[in-house]
């Protein structure tokens, strides 16, 4: 199952084919535009043409991901899924602190939810690998359900950071090693320590 | 000609402002200000980016936060604003052959502009408020970590700012609806429609086509100044309530435990915020494109009505949009992530898109061009949204943003290059074409060598720092974080590269305008106009 390595390998690659794309038009415009040629303007045609492809592309992002990223389909019914496991995270005076077991445990493949409140500030609740890499993030709004739903596919030792500023006293929270996952074949390259 | 005295008098005599009315002369206060909070916005993300490759002995976190909480700050409302606001102040009496409303008015907004923006670049500087320009609720008011005068103080110059844009929005909606003395009335409510675009929605509906009373720029200007007006409303309500719990804690009556509803804050001020992101930038922005393509190409714009109408479909996208920066909060409605953050945003693809083909067709109908400087800044603005507006449409997608949210890859390859390469270039074209109007064609550049490098280091570096920005990203690193242990080196070490660029382009490019208006030209434009009129320029003499 695709991880947030995998994605973000795609878009590295499909980003940088876009932005080499648009910057060769670009200069073979301003090429042109110097040399004398064809001055007619685009055909109705072409222009609707073009702008249906903008309307396939603005949306179809939206289709495709949510048929090929795991987590958006089981984040959106989040509500509905009844996890395994359930974790509770307080914030205050700009300190994580995990509520139970330390390191949170995790058995591959089920569906854990992260509870994140927040006494004080607006904080973020991020899941990283050893190497620094992004699992997942969530905001963590005081007031408000901060609730992350995820599974995991490969084993691994992940920290938790702060994804949202809070303050300079905030600058630094982090807590190592707070999730460990066990029980996948596979293992998460970035987060064996 | 000896340095110094070319240094001082300009080349070929620099600026003679004999002849300048009060609106040349305010147009130019606005945008030398402007260029000058530019620098200083700039040297603000070269210090920080230095911070991030090896943290510097006499900036803590305090310091470092304080620096990204003006540096926004400084390079939206004291450049980009400022620069904006000129060029409007002064081209809509242009375009709308008419007098300004009033001089006082625009004097005073350029004021208000400058002196609001160094009073909050001063609350950061003296008292490191560092709440940044997101003010998530309560930080503003966390009195653990802020210092009470600096956050007055940090208000105290956001209302300058506010007060500031407030004028100019009643100034520009007053120029184009009302009636100067002693001409005909003027047909008020008609031109507030055509300015709007009901009028150009209305022609879709009839048979016989109503002719639009405005030019399609001052549509948008209009369009987008609605935008910066509810802006400032939003912005201005937020400081009202930061500015009451200041005032409690000042007066021993601390209001820490009131009730506020920190998402709801974020919703509305999000509401507000994003109308200047995916509002009034885009919508000026195309305006601006449109004007350059005519004015450059000497042809009508291709597809006026779409543009209109694009235009106007903008002006609503951008108020309801605001989701997409919520997608990562849980507690915000699916359905507003989805509709408004996922497919309204998707939008901004296509209106921005329009734009760009509409531009760029105009620009080929009259091919053969000369590759002037407003004519390359033109496609680099062009090339700077082409790249970043799908980057933010990437982000604004619910499985993206769970791996994307508060990265450095919104803020460099989205924010950044839009800015930077999107933005900045089109006002520099902007900028190009307007000097000789706005100078009387008194002012003649320095060294087009000089503008050349100007624009290829700003490209190169503008580009390239969003994209090493962007790669960090991708790789996790947070952009309102500090690394300690040089986890991004390779990364920061190269987006500074690129940052250094963009700074000694600008290095250049001001060096290039003080060459051309010469010290005495400069001092001149802030001295009071010898012209007393309301009119943009006099008109020309004629002959005997």
């Amino acid at each position: 199952m695709a991880d947030s390595v995998d994605v973000l390998q795609t878009l590295k690659i499909v980003y940088t084919i876009y932005a080499l794309i648009v910057i060769s038009l670009i200069g073979w415009f301003a090429y042109n535009i110097v040399r004398d040629g064809k001055k007619e303007g685009a055909k109705p045609a072409i222009f609707y043409t073009y702008i249906a492809i903008l309307v396939v592309i603005g949306t179809g992002l939206h289709f495709l991901t949510y048929n090929t990223v795991p987590w958006v389909p089981y984040d959106l019914d989040r509500h509905k899924i009844k996890p395994d496991k359930v974790f509770h995270i307080t914030y205050r005076d700009h300190t994580i602190t995990i509520e139970g077991e330390k390191p949170m445990l995790i058995h591959c493949g089920d569906k854990v939810v992260f509870e994140a409140k927040s006494e004080d500030l607006t904080y973020g609740f991020g899941i990283f690998r050893q190497n620094g890499s992004m699992v997942a993030q969530m905001q963590v709004v005081p007031g408000s359900r901060n609730d992350l739903l995820w599974i995991f596919n490969k084993n691994g030792i992940y920290n938790i950071k702060s994804t949202e500023y809070s303050g300079p006293k905030g600058a630094f929270m982090e807590v190592r090693d707070a999730i460990r996952v066990i029980g996948c074949r596979e293992y998460d390259r970035y987060s064996i320590k | 000609m000896g340095f110094v005295k070319r240094l001082m008098e300009g080349y070929e005599g620099g600026l003679r402002d004999e002849a300048m009315t009060p609106m040349q002369k305010i147009a130019l206060r606005f945008v030398v200000i402007g260029l000058l909070f530019y620098g200083l916005a700039a040297l603000e993300g070269m210090i920080m980016r230095l911070h991030e490759v090896k943290p510097l002995p006499m900036i803590d976190e305090s310091h470092f936060f304080s620096i990204m909480t003006v540096h926004p700050m400084v390079g939206i409302f004291g450049s980009s604003y400022m620069i904006v606001f000129g060029a409007f102040l002064f081209l809509t009496p242009y375009l709308m052959k008419k007098p300004i409303y009033s001089v006082k008015l625009a004097d005073l907004s350029w004021k208000l502009m400058a002196g609001g923006t160094f009073i909050m670049w001063l609350a950061g500087f003296l008292f490191h408020y560092a709440p940044l320009y997101t003010l998530y609720w309560p930080l503003p008011v966390d009195f653990k970590q802020f210092n009470l005068i600096g956050g007055i103080t940090y208000i105290v110059g956001v209302v300058g700012i506010m007060v500031g844009t407030f004028l100019f929005t009643y100034n520009i909606f007053k120029t184009i609806l009302y009636t100067p003395e002693g001409w005909e009335r003027q047909p008020s409510w008609e031109l507030l429609k055509s300015t709007l675009g009901l009028e150009g929605l209305l022609n879709f509906f009839r048979r016989e086509k109503k002719e639009h009373l405005v030019p399609l720029p001052i549509a948008a200007i209009g369009r987008g100044t609605i935008d910066m007006g509810l802006n400032a409303i939003v912005i201005s309500s937020a400081g009202l309530l930061i500015l009451i719990y200041f005032l409690g804690e000042l007066f021993g009556a601390s209001l820490k435990d009131t009730w506020v509803d920190a998402l709801l804050y974020k919703n509305i001020f999000w509401w507000g915020l994003d109308l200047i992101a995916d509002g009034l930038v885009l919508i000026f922005v195309a305006g601006t494109w449109y004007l350059l393509a005519m004015l450059i190409s000497g042809k009508d714009l291709f597809m006026q009505n779409i543009a209109r109408a694009a235009l106007f479909i903008e002006m609503v996208v951008s108020w309801t949009v605001w989701s997409h920066h919520l997608m990562s909060d849980q507690g915000q409605p699916n359905i507003l992530k989805v509709v408004s953050g996922e497919m309204v945003t998707a939008f901004e693809l296509i209106t921005q898109g329009i734009a760009v083909f509409i531009t760029l067709v105009t620009l080929w109908r009259a091919r053969p061009l000369k590759m002037s400087n407003e004519l390359k800044f033109l496609l680099g603005g062009i090339l700077g949204f082409m790249l970043a507006v799908p980057a933010g449409i990437i982000q604004a997608d619910l499985g993206m943003n769970r791996v994307l949210h508060n990265t450095q890859w919104i803020i460099g390859t989205h924010v950044h290059v839009a800015i930077l390469v999107g933005l900045t270039m089109t006002l520099y074209s902007a900028i190009y074409i307007l000097l000789p109007i706005l100078t009387n064609n008194t002012v003649k550049l320095y060294s087009q060598k000089l503008a050349n490098l100007h624009f290829w280091l700003h490209l190169i570096g503008g580009i390239g720092m969003g994209a090493f920005m962007g790669m960090a990203g991708m790789d996790g690193m947070l952009r309102r974080a500090i690394y300690l242990n040089g986890e991004y080196n390779t990364y920061m070490i190269l987006a500074g590269i690129c940052g250094a660029m963009l700074l000694a382009a600008f290095v250049i490019f001001l060096y290039n305008i003080v060459m051309s208006f010469g010290v005495r030209g400069l001092i001149a434009i802030y001295r009071p106009a010898a012209v007393q009129t309301n009119e943009a320029v006099l008109p020309p003499k004629e002959e005997s």
